[in-house]
């Protein structure tokens, strides 16, 4: 079995702050980590390949840095790793992201999983996993909270999705695409082993000349979208702030929201 | 394309530009500014420069449409569970009719699922020009190839320009699939939409980096350009007595009808109030509840407003309160008409899942936490005594009556 696992380097959202002068990000100082939800992937990727025996890669697209994230993955026990970077894959949307890993999964096949975080906590779009098995060509399930079981035989994985009022338990057919959620599992850390491994690791570097495809569906260009502007969430007014007696400021609070018709 | 221009005789090195730029795309070489390979055009230095160094080179305007074809009309997705339609589908149609009416055109809405004629029907009440009702039992179910293939085959015969969808579960789920297919934009989990009537362009405005900033996008040549709503944002449309449109049936081959995944079974978790996307006001506990029996009190409150329990990490981590519950960065986003956070500090995790609830109440003892800075209403205090008397008082209110 195959599995592969992409993941994003992304600034720690925690600590992105805005100037209150000029609305503007303040960004240094911000520490680059492995997309949170991301970890869940790796996590998943290497229960099953302990389970049922499984080479493992994490793939990556994103600037020369990226390649810390990728240690980061193979220092968790991960086998391989792949760096996607190139200035042509530059100011990509979700749709030219998920288009050159796509490029690249066609040179890794054959495959039988990928996994993929949620959606990732800068952009926070979730679109990748989903357009990405569209480009390949593939099923998915997103939002995965449970891998019941992966059944090599008969190509076939049964998870339960979460949605809004629940959730669904449902089978696909290999390969397949599946994107995670927090609840799935509780990520390892790294360890020693693994992190003299990574250090040593080679990690090979593919550019756009590497995927072949059209160069015009690379980065900006290769993007339908386009970002116009970007300025700072309304600023909440200042709240007013109840003190005193339990029964007293309970009485006030009910007051205010009936005067304002919010209960 | 256009690109980010740095006039080197003019930038003074400051590196203003460099802390702001969200993306990292601004670095000093040899104490000048240079752009990288990171922007995305989305301007955020052009205005911190104090020398005017920055500036766009303008993308040529009136750029032709991707495939010359011609667009109009804005759609809805009508997305349906168990034979219902959602309420996102409403408060989209408010919005969409809104857009429809800037732009002189029509609204239609596009519903797939087994024997829904009369709640295609009902939807003309809300303003719809015309309901696309696709009815096949293999429809009834929710799969994301068959609703991919399905969408964007109405979207090829009917052309659009402008398609919108809730930022469910469902909607977040196949709508980036139809994007791909159509080689369409789409923005996710919009919270905010207009039109820019000169070109005809959605500017969707959505958040990003958790919240912490606002972004805009438009998707200058390709259409159709679409767009996931965050629930519980949009107004919902109004009802008028008097339908205006009608429903329209579509037949689509039958090859697009086939799902690559089986449902086992669904397994509903109603009685947990998890729904915390569709409920109106949601009490929720942190470690500040001390323990898994405490959220009785809040699963009592919770009680007597109708809400749903929400919780931070903490609680959830302690194992008080299943993940399904969780709000937050990694757990779910929340846009309620009332939030009220109980001995939750408002570590800025948890603050990126509910800073846009239209009224949060915190209830916390420690005067200075965090999360009194995001509160409408902040009641510094004993949560083990405020809550229940929160919880007497509504109820004696509603013995009144
Ligand atoms: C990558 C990452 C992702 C994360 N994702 C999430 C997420 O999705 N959701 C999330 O919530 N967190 C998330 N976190 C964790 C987050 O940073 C905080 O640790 C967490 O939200 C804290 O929860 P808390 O406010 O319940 O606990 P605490 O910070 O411990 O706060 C408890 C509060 O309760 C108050 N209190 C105590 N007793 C009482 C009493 N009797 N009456 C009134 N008040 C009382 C205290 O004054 C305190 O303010 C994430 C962290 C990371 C690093
Ligand atoms: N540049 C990238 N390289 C590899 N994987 C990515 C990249 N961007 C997104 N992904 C994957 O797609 C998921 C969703 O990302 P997003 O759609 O940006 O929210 C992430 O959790 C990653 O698994």
């Amino acid at each position: 079995m195959k599995i592969i696992v992409c993941i994003k380097q992304v600034p720690e959202t925690g600590n992105v702050k805005i100037d209150p002068q000029t609305h503007t990000l303040i960004r240094s100082g911000v520490p680059s980590i492995i997309n949170p939800l991301d970890t869940y992937a790796i996590e998943e990727a290497l229960r099953w390949k302990e389970k049922l025996g499984a080479s493992t890669l994490v793939l990556s697209m994103g600037p020369p840095q990226a390649e810390e994230a990728l240690r980061e993955a193979v220092s968790m026990g991960i086998d391989q790793a792949l760096l996607l970077t190139d200035r042509r894959f530059a100011g990509a949307d979700t749709y030219a992201t998920a288009y050159t890993l796509s490029l690249a999964i066609r040179k890794l096949a054959p495959y039988d999983l990928i996994f993929c975080g949620k959606q990732a906590i800068d952009g926070d779009t979730a679109q990748v996993g989903p357009a990405l098995a569209e480009h390949l060509g593939i099923p998915h399930i997103a939002y995965v909270k449970k891998i019941e079981d992966i059944d090599l035989q008969k190509a076939t994985v049964r998870a339960h999705r979460l949605m809004e009022d629940g959730y669904e338990i449902l089978d696909s057919r290999l390969p397949a695409l599946l994107t995670v959620v927090k609840e799935i599992n509780e990520p390892r850390f790294p360890s020693l082993k693994g992190k003299m491994r990574a250090k040593k690791l080679e990690i090979p570097i593919w550019g756009a000349d590497d995927l072949g495809g059209e160069v015009a569906n690379f980065g900006l260009s290769g993007s339908p979208t386009q970002v116009k502007g970007i300025f700072a969430p309304p600023a909440r007014g200042k709240g007013e702030i109840l003190t005193g007696e339990a029964p007293l400021i309970a009485q006030t609070l009910i007051e205010r929201l009936k005067a304002q018709k919010i209960i | 394309m256009g690109r980010i221009i740095i006039h080197q005789d003019r930038c003074s090195g400051c590196g203003e530009c460099v802390s702001t730029c969200p993306f990292g795309a601004i670095s000093l070489v040899s104490n000048r500014a240079q752009v990288n390979e990171q922007c995305v055009l989305c301007q955020a230095c052009l205005s911190v420069c104090p020398t005017e160094a920055i500036s766009l080179e303008e993308k040529k305007k009136d750029q032709p449409l991707v495939n010359g074809f011609s667009y109009e009309g804005v759609w809805v997705f009508g997305e349906q569970r168990q034979g219902i339609i959602s309420e996102v589908v409403y408060e989209l149609m408010g919005e969409g009719r809104r857009l429809a009416d800037k732009l002189g055109t029509h609204l239609w809405v596009i519903v797939l699922g087994s024997g829904l004629q009369s709640e295609a029907e009902h939807l003309l009440h809300y303003g719809a020009d015309r309901v696309c009702l696709v009815d096949h039992p293999d429809l009834a179910d929710f799969h994301d190839e068959s609703y991919t293939r399905v969408v964007s085959y109405l979207i090829e015969k009917y052309r659009p320009e402008i398609v919108l969808s809730g930022a469910t579960a469902i909607g977040r789920s196949f709508i980036p699939r139809v994007a791909v297919r159509l080689k369409a934009g789409l923005t996710a989990d919009c919270t905010a939409l207009d039109v820019d009537l000169d070109q005809r362009l959605l500017l969707q405005t959505r958040p990003a980096f958790g919240g912490n900033i606002m972004a805009t996008i438009i998707t200058p040549v390709h259409r159709p350009q679409m767009a996931t709503v965050r629930p519980k944002v949009m107004k919902k449309a109004a009802y008028s007595p008097l339908p205006k449109g009608r429903v329209q049936i579509e037949t689509v081959p039958e090859d697009l009808i086939v799902p690559q995944t089986r449902i086992v079974s669904l397994v509903k978790d109603l009685t947990e109030r998890v729904n915390l996307a569709d409920a109106d006001i949601i009490v929720a506990g942190g470690r500040g509840v001390g323990g898994a029996e405490n959220f009785k009190l809040l699963y009592d409150l919770a009680n007597v407003l109708g809400a749903a329990v929400g919780a931070s990490r903490a609680a959830v981590d302690a194992g008080w309160i299943p993940y399904s519950h969780q709000v937050g960065q990694t757990g779910k986003t929340v846009c309620p008409k009332l939030y009220i956070a109980c001995g939750i500090s408002g570590a800025i995790q948890h603050l990126v899942g509910m800073q846009s609830s239209e009224t949060i109440v915190a209830i916390n003892k420690d005067s200075q936490a965090p999360i009194f800075s995001v509160a409408d209403y902040g009641l510094v205090g004993n949560l083990f005594e405020i809550i229940p008397s929160l919880t007497k008082k509504l109820q004696e209110e509603r013995l009144k009556f």
